[in-house]
């Protein structure tokens, strides 16, 4: 069990931020519980969804940004479907892992390494290439033998495109045109400038 | 007001999931729905780009219904649901004109109008129906038990999505029912199977994926229905790693609802692609086969002598409904 102390770590202006950015009037949640008991993740989470929401409600910046649990969120919507306070629960935590990259967090780093290649492949191609993501990703997880057992079952099946499936028109630079302008705001978590997502 | 519908195919339809995006084309138009694909489409951002920034999601959907705009189409339907959650996020969002503004200089022009954007299934639903499907179909589903599974996004949040039921949506059960299939009751209709987790968590997808194979096969079902590629990939490519973790060796097919509506529809395997799935349809078609028999001779045999109430062989008791 941790101690909390309210009076010395309570961040309003991060309270605030993620109130601004998600859009949620998060001082309606009163603790029902119903966004836990439907998570399909709960039992991989190192803090339950509505404790976040308590600990976000208290201003407990470092301990929510720290988690794990905002990396393992799979934005199922099943909290936001049940919550009885119509709290985008689910957008709360897509801003939680914002706020957490931009802060240079990343404690599930497979997920954030998983998530920047999908983007590599989409700023590179214009759609995603899903060989080349799954080829770079086996390489950089340091278990590049996890989905080996499924290329054969694949390649059988002619589901293993070796090339690109891109776009024919302007579609590629247009897609390309858009991280680059997102890659030069000022806050922004850059897809492309850690060594991890480069290709 | 009949608007022209665009058709946004995605990404995992034009690679592991073309099967989807083939059944699909070729249900439409067996069944007069024309559709137009997005020219020059590009990937929406899918859970990916909105776990990083809402703007650059924003931006990625909305080059989408620039596209479909341009093209002048005013309603877009996709088969896949992670799509339609991003092409349906980007177009509700930009109403706010402080998120347009900043969408708009990633576009680097004008953001689009209002686009509307729909699923598939509900422009077979709503469009032509089950009354509708009934009629087109030549080959029922007949003594076929199927668990649907919509997974977790084709219909929530609702307030997004405004379609179906969010907790117990029946659209598919309606669809497959009326192709002559027997709907099990399965409650995991909307659990999640462990979405995009399984390249950097295989553990908590093969946990979750498990449990909806278990649940299906505990209701008696031959197949899993699904309307998602994802879902479709989880429980179907990876069904060796999640039976591994779950130490069962669960054999059930995870066809896609439109290659069962084409095949009840009739149409060719060259339209259904039946052969791309990794658990073969066939032996969940034969056992079906062979049920619909048993049933057949059960109802003959309750003409010939009602007080007997023979019970058809190799058929659980609770099948007994379906032979009615």
């Amino acid at each position: 069990m941790q101690t909390i102390n309210l009076a010395a770590d309570c961040d309003q202006a991060f309270m605030d931020a993620v109130a601004r950015e998600s859009g949620q009037d998060l001082k309606s949640c009163y603790q029902c519980g119903n966004c836990t008991a439907g998570c399909a993740y709960s039992q991989d989470y190192d803090i339950p969804v509505h404790q976040i929401m308590r600990l976000v409600q208290l201003g407990q910046k470092e301990r929510v940004l720290s988690c794990r649990s905002i990396w393992l969120c799979a934005t199922c919507q099943a909290c936001t479907t049940r919550c009885p306070n119509n709290i985008e629960v689910a957008t709360v935590m897509d801003v939680l892992r914002h706020m957490a990259r931009r802060a240079g967090k990343a404690p599930e780093r497979l997920v954030k390494s998983f998530t920047d290649g999908f983007l590599a492949s989409v700023a590179r191609h214009g759609r995603v290439f899903e060989a080349g993501l799954a080829a770079v990703f086996a390489l950089k997880s340091g278990k590049p033998l996890q989905d080996a057992g499924l290329g054969p079952a694949m390649l059988t099946r002619g589901k293993l495109a070796f090339l690109p499936h891109q776009p024919g028109g302007r579609g590629k630079e247009e897609v390309a045109e858009i991280f680059a302008r997102f890659e030069n705001r000022t806050d922004a978590a850059p897809a492309k400038k850690t060594g991890e997502d480069a290709q | 007001m009949k608007a022209t519908l665009g058709y946004y195919p995605g990404c995992s339809q034009s690679g592991t999931a073309a099967e989807y995006d083939i059944s699909t084309r070729a249900c439409c138009k067996a069944l007069g729905i024309g559709l137009t694909d997005v020219p020059d489409w590009t990937c929406c951002g899918s859970t990916p780009a909105h776990t990083v920034d809402h703007h650059l999601s924003g931006a990625l959907a909305a080059r989408n219904l620039l596209q479909a705009e341009a093209a002048g189409l005013d309603r877009v339907a996709t088969p896949c649901p992670s799509c339609l959650a991003a092409l349906k996020t980007a177009d509700a969002r930009l109403a706010d004109e402080t998120y347009r503004a900043e969408v708009e200089r990633l576009l680097g022009r004008p953001g689009p109008g209002p686009v509307e954007c729909v699923s598939v299934l509900q422009v077979l639903y709503e469009q032509v129906g089950a009354g509708g499907i009934q009629k087109h179909v030549k080959r029922p589903l007949a003594g076929l038990r199927v668990a649907p599974y919509y997974g977790c996004i084709m219909n929530r949040p609702p307030g997004l999505m405004l379609f179906d039921d969010p907790e117990n949506p029946v659209a598919m059960d309606e669809i497959l029912a009326a192709c002559g299939a027997t709907i099990v009751d399965f409650p995991f209709k909307t659990e999640c199977c462990g979405a995009a987790f399984g390249m950097p968590r295989l553990d908590m997808l093969q946990r979750l994926s498990a449990r909806i194979l278990d649940m299906a096969q505990s209701c008696g079902a031959d197949c899993v229905v699904v309307a998602c590629p994802l879902c479709q990939m989880n429980l179907d490519l990876r069904r060796g790693q999640v039976n591994a973790a779950s130490g069962q060796d669960i054999r059930m097919p995870v066809p896609y609802f439109t290659q069962l509506l084409g095949l009840a529809l009739g149409l060719p395997e060259a339209d259904l692609r039946l052969d791309k799935l990794v658990l073969p349809l066939a032996p969940a078609l034969e056992a079906a086969h062979l049920r619909e028999q048993a049933c057949e001779r059960a109802r003959e045999a309750g003409h010939a002598a009602k007080t007997t109430g023979g019970k058809p062989d190799g058929a659980p008791a609770k099948e007994d409904a379906s032979c009615a």
